[in-house]
């Protein structure tokens, strides 16, 4: 700095602020009003607390739905006669659809079963014929078990001998109805005429909600006893995964020859995998409202941070007094909003997290706040804070020193 | 790092020079006008006038905070009025340091951060501006205060504070804006007394004051009225500090 002459020396520079210096102007401002700080804070946490929650809870709802799509697989194929149209009556598949549907390769399991529409089924004969309470009755052949990979809640599945017999496997839903708690050769219901012991109870049947109400009996009970005429009116066919859809075509074609256009196939996966994309939308607009809740979070700021460049005039006269440049005062009230939405941000991502947890672990679900979310919410707020805090800022750089001191 | 103004090497620049200096207000205010007038280094000066003179104005162009609307004023040597906005700050964040009527203390932090936080500008790191803040409110009999907050000090200490926060950065150049203007006759004499040690140990120091006993005692009285300087009077006499003494 030697060789300066007298009468003409270098115009003096202003020294920068290190960067904890800058912050700690920034936060100096708001460590003296606490309460403001809060109140102003909670817009931005509220904003980010919801948007973090939406991503959350759908991403751990989608994480659920896809760990139980997973367990209950995608290659379960229903076949039901399709609505015809001429004929009044209910539609049914020909005889022995599932046989002809096991030479279809890539088909690895599949059962039938056939609705007995004159079959009611009763606690006993004591009650009205009126309060038979929708559980259908339907022949199911002993392979439906292990198409539907459905276990028994209680008792056993029909085998060869029950199958000949009165007996019933109760889907869980009509076992609840029906106010059966125990199953056994001692429990009896009502199935038209004649009483059949509850030999078994279903587990809920996800993929095939329909069996919760049913009554199942033996094909040839069926035959026998309730006039079933041997044509099935479902096909449940297990794919091999790889050819699913090969098999879907395929079998429609197969299981009535003579109709095969009269055949509706489903996969009853697809309606989880529909939610997935509703649940997709859903979050979407939910988003948006904690955008709006962000935005006027933001608005929140701007209005603090103006009314705090007005009440601190004298500080900003003292402080350009002391040196500080236009240019550092601007920093100081920018850095402050920044500060001020940044602590938003980040007690809204906790709380967005926690809401998330909550909720997930009440609903039985794995927890899963994605990364990015929590990230995002704890930096895009310290943006908002910029833009919110840019003309407070310039406001309280132009302010003139003088003014500033006399208004403190 | 050293002070931007007043250790020029040499014959000590003047710390203030005003030649022909006028500050008008927009609707034919002039709270200033034709007024010239040169502070030396090391000067202890006091500006009387009454109310609404243009005291506050004179000395708010002496130190930067202000700028003339014709004139020349020349502070430590730098001609302010080819500065810019930013090299004016940081010509007062060196080389000038103020007092004020109301202290101007941050309520929040304690009387060693607000001295300390006077240093913010000076691109001293935290540390060292501690170490400095310490000594100046040694200087000014406030140590067993250091960790007090505003309102835990009565008028005369915050003034102190006050004070101590405008010399640590050792300036050439002090300017006290009635700085005994809120506090009783005693305790605004220690203000004066202190002010006149500062002045001792080598700052110019040029103080606002309303108080005739306390002008009468000042080596040089600048007396303004309506703008004008009235009349510029020294006094020859123990009291005074040497004109151009030497700092420590
Ligand atoms: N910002 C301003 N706008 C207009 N007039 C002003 C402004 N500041 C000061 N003045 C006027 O300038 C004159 C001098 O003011 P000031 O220097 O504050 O007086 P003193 O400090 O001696 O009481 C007064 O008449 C005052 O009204
Ligand atoms: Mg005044």
């Amino acid at each position: 700095m030697g060789g300066r002459r007298r009468g003409a020396p270098r115009a003096p520079v202003p020294a920068r602020l290190s960067p904890v210096d800058l912050l700690r102007t920034g936060a100096s401002g708001l460590r003296a009003r606490p309460l403001r700080v809060v109140l102003s804070a909670l817009g931005i946490a509220i904003g980010i607390a919801a948007m973090v929650a939406v991503v959350g809870i759908s991403a751990s709802s989608r994480a659920e739905l896809d760990a139980r799509i997973d367990r209950l697989g995608t290659n379960l194929l229903t076949a039901t006669p399709g609505d015809s149209m001429f004929t009044g009556e209910t539609a049914k598949l020909p005889k022995g659809a599932a046989a002809h549907g096991e030479r279809v390769g890539g088909v690895r399991r599949i059962s039938e079963v056939a609705q007995l529409d004159d079959a009611s089924v009763y606690r006993s004969d004591r009650i009205p014929k009126g309060e038979s309470g929708g559980i259908t009755t339907y022949a199911a052949d002993l392979g439906l078990l292990d198409t539907l990979e459905v276990e028994m809640a209680q008792g056993a599945w029909l085998n060869e001998a029950t199958s000949r017999y009165p007996a019933v496997v109760l889907g869980a839903k009509a076992a609840a109805q029906l106010g059966i708690t125990e199953a056994g050769p001692g429990t009896l219901v009502l199935i038209g005429a004649e009483y059949y012991s509850v030999v078994g109870v279903l587990d809920p049947v996800e993929l095939a909600p329909e069996l919760d109400r049913a009554a199942l009996v033996g094909w040839g009970v069926a035959g026998d006893r309730l006039g079933m005429d041997g044509h099935p009116t479902t096909v449940y066919a297990r794919a091999d995964p790889e050819r699913v859809d090969e098999v879907r075509e395929l079998l429609g074609r197969t299981l009535d020859p003579e109709n095969p256009n009269e055949i509706t196939m489903s996969r009853p996966s697809d309606a989880l995998q529909a939610k997935e994309a509703v649940d997709a939308a859903f979050t979407g607009l939910l988003l948006g409202l904690g955008g709006v809740a962000l935005l006027v979070g933001g608005v929140g700021v701007a209005n603090t941070m103006v009314i705090s460049v007005l009440e601190r005039r004298g500080e900003i006269g003292l402080r350009r007094a002391l040196g500080a440049t236009r240019g550092q005062i601007r920093g100081q009230f920018l850095v402050e909003a920044m500060v001020l939405s940044a602590l938003g941000g980040v007690a809204g991502a906790v709380l967005g997290g926690l809401v998330t947890a909550c909720y997930a672990l009440w609903q039985g679900w794995l927890v899963d706040v994605p990364l990015w979310a929590l990230a995002g919410g704890a930096a895009v707020p310290v943006l908002i804070g910029a833009v919110a805090g840019l003309l407070p800022a310039m406001r309280a750089a132009r302010t003139p020193p003088t003014q500033a001191l006399g208004a403190g | 790092m050293s002070a931007a103004t007043g250790t020029a090497p040499g014959p000590a620049a003047p710390a203030a020079e005003l030649e022909d200096v006028a500050r008008h207000y927009p609707g034919g205010v002039r709270a200033l006008d034709g007024v010239s007038v040169r502070i030396e280094a090391g000067e202890l000066v006091g500006i009387v006038g009454p109310s609404g003179s243009g005291k506050s104005t004179l000395l708010n162009l002496l130190g930067t905070l202000d700028t003339p609307t014709a004139g020349a004023i020349r502070i430590g040597g730098h001609d302010v009025g080819a500065l810019g906005d930013d090299a004016r700050s940081a010509l007062r964040a060196t080389g000038i340091g103020f007092v004020f009527q109301q202290f101007h203390l941050a309520a929040n932090i304690t009387a060693l951060d607000n001295v300390a936080d006077g240093l913010l500008y000076t691109g001293l790191p935290m540390r060292r501006r501690r170490e400095k803040a310490a000594a100046a409110l040694r200087r000014v009999g406030m140590a067993d205060r250091a960790g007090h907050r505003p309102h835990e000090l009565s008028g005369g200490q915050q003034q102190r504070t006050a004070i101590a926060r405008a010399v640590a950065g050792d300036p050439a150049l002090i300017l006290a804006d009635e700085p005994t203007g809120a506090l009783d006759t005693a305790t605004g004499e220690v203000v004066i007394g202190l002010l006149r040690e500062l002045n001792a140990e080598g700052a110019a120091v040029v103080v606002i004051t309303h108080d005739r006993e306390v002008a009468a005692g000042l080596p040089r009285r600048i007396q303004v009225r309506d703008g004008r300087i009235a009349a510029d009077e020294r006094t020859d006499g123990a009291r005074s500090a040497a004109v151009g003494g030497v700092r420590p």
